[in-house]
């Protein structure tokens, strides 16, 4: 499904190279997750992926389902089946939650060549999928984000990625600033969005949010390049012992 | 050359161009002497220092080609008392008949002959108070030479609004409107006008407001690309009356919109507010409030936003005058422009002034970029970089909208903003 190699990143202002050479290969249906200590590089990993400003590509290449995803424009991705959950979820004042969904939901599809999803179609779609989450008529109506809670936010970006049905989600430390309920809700969220078709690359800092979304395989990035892979365990690991023994052992 | 005498040469030349049409002549002649005496605008003087007025003071106004809209006229789903006038004459035939409940209209042509006397005593009167502290000469002009116009009396509840529409016909029409209108104690009405006027237009709009008296007007300007604007409305608002007036403006050369607003009784709501969508450096957009409080617990708001691209200019120039015992004073002003571009530019000039002591007066003024983190957010989920660009500005546009009241029309301007929007590449 998705296919990095080689990838090598630098802030386009400060000169600075993030990631040196990221290799991630991630097959159809497959869970993986990265860890790793702060500035390693791994939110840079999901800003480059969705096409973020500010980033210059110096090698190597991503490919989603073969096709080259740096050259496309950040809605382009979007519509080839690309989504990030972002860190820090954008508020946008003045334009509705549902306007936007809808916006976007029918902004793809028709990149795509599909039909555009009727108002009745999509007011039954959105209703059934905000349920599940908890999403009530309120803050479907509400700007999009504003005034959210974090754990509201956060539920947004995974009702969004349910409307997009995106075939390869990113998830960029969801986890972050959520009780341990809210955690829940997000992690059966994304876990009623597991399929053969559909691929999922968790960023996270801590083990907990993979206890309720279990991957199939952990990666942990250090300065700016994956060091060391393994199964479920690794993230145990890390959670007992801390990033250090496993940097010793690489370096 | 001194200023005294480049104003008094302009005035000149402009004078001699204008012919002064029959009725209301004591009126006329009271006008023509504040010209006189007050000379034309002048780019040297200090209330149009950023807002150049030589091509709405010169002899001859500049030709405007006429803009060819495959559009329907907007509110025309309203069922309201049309009343038209192409390049400032009347057309009877593509005009309803000036019958409403709840209203009497006239055309301004006929207030002598009718003999009128509310329209009479009232034509010019706010325009004179509204000479001071701040000199209006093109206000004034107006009165003196004004052709035509409609002078509106509310008695009651308006049954429909009265929606006057002016089409531009001619490419070198030089037109001046005058309305009047009356807002009996009590009695509500809406006040729609829509339309570019003529190459050059000139309108001044009086409006008085009773005790509970409510007016309504929503406003578009023309999407005409050369027009060139200066619009002064005057409202006097007693007791308990509401004035809230919106204009939108998309396009045209040049536009100057002012409203002088005098709340004299207590316990008064008067909104004004605009929203402009500029593109290109030959745009050149400006509203000038001037709200003075001469009541108790009168609340007065100002919101006006504008969008500017490829050089357009906006400029901003309230004022809120609070006088001594006008306590309880609620008086909010807010300037913001988005800019979608390094060469466009904004200029504000908020003002406070204020005498009485037990007030609340907030203003502020900002000038922005495009969010470029929504915009991304929102690409990242799908949606192109122009769509998005066009949603984060209507977003910024409906907090001006909002002012409308009635929610039919609020609507229509949106979705007609929405369309323009897309229509652009």
């Amino acid at each position: 499904m998705l296919e990095i190699k080689g990838l090598e990143v630098k802030l386009q202002e400060e000169d600075k190279q993030i990631l040196k050479g990221v290799n991630l290969s991630i097959g159809a249906g497959e869970v993986h997750a990265i860890m790793g200590p702060n500035g390693s590089g791994k939110s840079t990993t999901s800003y480059v992926l969705s096409g973020k400003d500010g980033y210059e590509v110096t090698g190597g290449s991503v490919t989603l389902d073969g096709v080259d995803v740096l050259e496309m424009e950040p809605e382009e991705r979007a519509a080839a089946g690309l989504f990030l959950a972002f860190q820090y979820p954008v508020e946008i004042p003045g334009v509705g939650n549902m306007t936007f969904l809808r916006t976007a939901v029918n902004a793809q599809r028709k990149a795509r060549g599909e039909d555009e999803m009727s108002a009745g179609e999509f007011l039954k779609v959105v209703r059934e999928k905000a349920k599940a989450l908890k999403i009530d008529a309120d803050m479907l109506k509400r700007p999009v984000n504003v005034g959210f809670s974090g754990g509201e936010k956060k539920r947004n970006e995974i009702l969004q990625m349910a409307m997009l049905e995106p075939k390869m989600c990113i998830l960029d430390e969801t986890d972050s600033g959520l009780d341990v309920d809210a955690m829940k809700l997000v992690a059966e969220g994304v876990n009623a969005l597991r399929s053969e078709g559909r691929s999922f690359l968790v960023i996270t800092h801590y083990q907990r949010l993979l206890d309720h979304i279990k991957p199939d395989v952990v990666h942990i990035m250090a300065n700016g390049r994956i060091v060391k892979s393994g199964g479920p365990e690794l993230a145990l690991e890390v959670e007992n012992n801390g990033y250090a023994d496993i940097l010793a052992e690489v370096a | 050359m001194a200023l005294a005498k480049l104003k008094s040469d302009a005035t000149q030349a402009r004078l001699a161009r204008l012919t002064m049409p029959d009725g209301l002549t004591a009126a006329r002649k009271d006008a023509l002497g504040r010209v006189a005496a007050m000379g034309l605008s002048h780019k040297r003087d200090e209330y149009w220092k950023y807002t150049d007025p030589m091509s709405l003071t010169q002899a001859d106004p500049v030709p405007a080609a006429v803009f060819e809209s495959d559009e329907s006229p907007l509110f025309a789903g309203v069922d309201s008392v049309k009343i038209v006038f192409v390049d400032g004459v009347y057309d009877a035939d593509a005009s309803d008949d000036l019958s409403c409940a709840g209203v009497e209209i006239d055309r301004l042509v006929d207030v002598a002959g009718k003999d009128i006397h509310w329209a009479t005593e009232l034509y010019g009167t706010l325009e004179t108070r509204g000479q001071v502290p701040v000199a209006r000469p093109l206000a004034a002009l107006n009165t003196a030479f004004a052709t035509d116009g409609v002078v509106i009396r509310a008695t009651g509840k308006a049954a429909k609004p009265i929606s006057l529409v002016y089409l531009h016909g001619d490419d070198t029409s030089d037109v001046m409107l005058h309305c009047v209108v009356r807002v009996d104690a009590g009695a509500d009405i809406t006040l729609l006008e829509t339309g570019p006027a003529a190459a050059r237009f000139n309108s001044v709009l009086e409006v008085d407001v009773a005790e509970g008296g409510a007016f309504h007007h929503v406003r578009t300007q023309g999407r005409d690309h050369e027009r060139r604007a200066v619009t002064h409305c005057f409202a006097r608002i007693a007791s308990e009356g509401r004035f809230k007036s919106f204009t939108l403006t998309a396009n045209g050369t040049m536009t100057r919109n002012e409203c002088i607003i005098e709340i004299l009784g207590d316990d008064v709501v008067a909104h004004v507010a605009g929203a402009c969508v500029g593109d290109g450096d030959d745009f050149h957009h400006d509203d000038t409030i001037f709200i003075t409080h001469d009541g108790l617990r009168g609340e007065s708001r100002q919101v006006f936003k504008k969008v500017l691209r490829n050089g357009a200019v906006g400029v901003f120039q309230g004022k809120i005058l609070v006088k001594a015992g006008a306590q309880k004073t609620d008086g909010y002003q807010i300037s913001q422009s988005l800019l979608l571009d390094d060469d466009s530019q904004f200029l504000a000039k908020p003002e406070l002034e204020i005498y009485a002591d037990d007030v609340i007066c907030s203003h502020g003024s900002t000038t922005g970029a495009i969010d470029e983190d929504a915009l991304f957010y929102m690409q990242s989920r799908g949606v192109p970089r122009k769509a998005a660009t066009d949603l984060l500005t209507l977003a910024f546009l409906a907090e001006a909208l909002e002012e409308i009241d009635n929610p039919a029309l609020a609507d229509d301007l949106y979705d007609r903003l929405d369309s323009w929007l897309a229509r652009r590449s």
